[in-house]
């Protein structure tokens, strides 16, 4: 399947750079950004937020069998993270040899996320590995501002 | 709110069904319907039709009116509606159409459920699937259904001591109920061993821990309890008919471990039925994976929580257990064709209830449940029926 580009640029500030939202009314961190805050709804006071990136595994797989876009990328690590503000997020986990654990601790990268064939869009995001040991620092230097590469 | 019954069933056989189209297999199971419920199609005020990706399946959609056409009524110009909550399409047509009845705006309403998902290639399907995840937050990341249910599997397992045996033992069971069940996919025992040998799909989750791809067609006849007689000697109750959402992307659950959607659509139905989980005879539940299904007898109220795996275990969920769970051979091994697996249950918990369901038979079963899950969770459903 083929998507046009705003599919993939509009979602450029969360994916690249992890902006999501903080309700000031109830101190609730959301990523991805919501519009609407499901504790306040429309009484929610909203401002942009840019996480860190760093969180911790609550639980993981490793796939074997995937979708045709990630086929070739099999095996790899799947994860839930608990990033530190608060929220969850889904996401791949990188660069860990001995396997990946539940309670680890992850930070973000940034990676190819996949390419829609070999003259479609090739598009990027975040994706985690695991973090240097006794080491807690916010988001590396390839998580950077990256928003002009498409 | 007017009582509700079924009239009448009928389900197509599920499988790898090459020789026969979406189209084909709905006017199948309606047919067989009709017949059981001794109407005309003058009778049948309106059709409802779940059904989860036929654009994606066979490049079709406008399914409402299709299968109304299909079915011979294009004469008749009935209202006729598709509805869509992924997995969940067949138990949400059976809801919609049981709210027509109720309401009294509808006399005899048919609920239909179909998916034709073999015409495409399986990982083409995997894709349509997984469409029922958040595209954007856990697809576009490289998540699958497996590997969602994968991480529910590995918490429950860190949390309860469940172990992959046990998730193995729902495969087994399953498997066997569906060698008594015609119309099922799988006739083939297998073992704990075989579920262990086959391919990781996504770990702890083998091939044999996971529903198939199907095709398959059901649908069942509903009409007002008062006049239910009049049709047929043993109409069905539907005495508890309730749906739930939650969060679409797994990791936005409150617990990781709990479907919050089936305990919120369970706790509405029971109080609907006024009746207790331990009275339920019978029950078809969602088990698009082996831990779906441990999950689900938690969830349902059936054991506590932490207690499905060993349940699976210890034979309760077994026919000639305390409770047979998925007696038609489950999503597991009867097949899940997605649109159709709402109607099917409620099509095997008919034929229990009625005390035609042949060598699965559960003796004197009263009460009847079943439980129809969309996507990870996002919806459920559950219907409450009694004889
Ligand atoms: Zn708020």
């Amino acid at each position: 399947m083929t998507t046009h580009a705003p599919r993939f640029w509009r979602s450029i500030p969360q994916r690249y750079n992890l902006k999501g939202t903080h309700c000031k009314r109830c101190d609730e961190y959301y990523f991805p950004p919501r519009n609407l805050c499901p504790n306040c709804r429309r009484g929610a006071d909203l401002e942009e937020h840019t996480f860190k990136g760093t969180g911790t595994v609550i639980t993981c797989t490793t796939i074997y069998s995937a979708t045709e876009d990630f086929e070739r990328m099999t095996p790899y690590h799947l994860a839930i993270i608990q990033l530190d503000e608060g929220p969850k997020v889904t996401g791949q986990i990188v660069s860990c040899p001995d396997g990946v654990k539940m309670g680890m601790r992850v930070r973000p990268v940034f990676r190819i996320l996949g390419k829609e064939g070999e003259r479609g869009i090739i598009y990027y995001g975040t994706k985690f590995a695991p973090m240097p040991k006794d080491e807690e620092k916010g988001p590396t230097k390839d998580s950077a501002d990256c928003s002009g590469i498409l | 709110m007017r009582s509700v019954s079924i009239i009448g069933v009928g389900c197509t056989k599920f499988g790898e069904r090459w020789d026969v189209s979406l189209r084909d297999m709905v006017s199948e199971a309606g047919v067989m319907a009709i017949e059981d419920a001794e109407i005309t199609g003058e009778d049948i005020d309106a059709l409802f039709v779940g059904n989860m990706s036929a654009g994606r399946f066979v490049e079709q959609e406008h399914i409402g009116a299709l299968i109304a056409d299909f079915a011979g009524l294009s004469r008749l110009h009935l209202p006729s509606t598709r509805v869509e909550a992924a997995c969940a399409s067949g138990g949400l047509a059976l809801r919609q159409a049981v709210l027509a009845v109720a309401s009294g705006y509808n006399d005899i309403v048919i609920a239909a459920g179909v998916e034709k998902m073999t015409d495409v290639s399986s990982g083409s399907a995997a894709d349509a699937l997984a469409a029922a995840a958040d595209r954007e937050w856990e697809c576009f990341f490289g998540a699958t259904f497996p590997a969602l249910y994968a991480m529910m599997a590995k918490l429950h397992m860190r949390r309860f001591g469940t172990t992959h045996d046990q998730m193995a033992e729902v495969a087994v069971k399953n498997h066997h109920h569906a060698c008594l069940n015609p119309i099922a996919q799988y006739h083939t025992e297998i073992t704990v061993e075989d579920v262990d040998r086959s391919p990781v799909v996504a770990d702890p989750l083998h091939v044999l821990d996971c529903s198939p791809i199907s095709d398959g067609a059901a649908v069942v006849v509903l009409a007002p309890t008062e006049i239910a007689k009049r049709f047929c000697d043993t109409p069905i109750r539907i005495v508890g008919s309730a749906q739930a959402s939650d969060t679409l992307a797994l990791h936005d659950r409150r617990d990781l471990t709990t479907l919050d959607a089936t305990v919120h659509a369970a706790r509405k139905a029971y109080a609907q039925a006024r009746i207790t989980p331990d009275q339920v005879d019978v029950a078809e539940v969602h088990d698009c994976f082996t831990i779906a299904e441990i999950l689900a007898i938690e969830d349902l109220g059936f054991v506590e929580k932490g207690e499905g795996g060993k349940a699976a275990e210890e034979g309760l969920t077994a026919l000639g257990g305390r409770l047979p769970i998925n007696t038609s051979g489950g999503l597991k091994a009867c097949g899940h064709p997605v649109g159709a697996t709402g109607i099917k249950q409620a099509y095997e918990i008919a034929l229990q209830l009625r005390g035609e369901a042949g060598r699965r038979q559960v003796e004197d079963a009263e009460i009847g449940l079943a439980h129809n899950v969309g996507g990870s969770g996002g919806t459920a459903l559950v219907h409450i029926f009694s004889r």
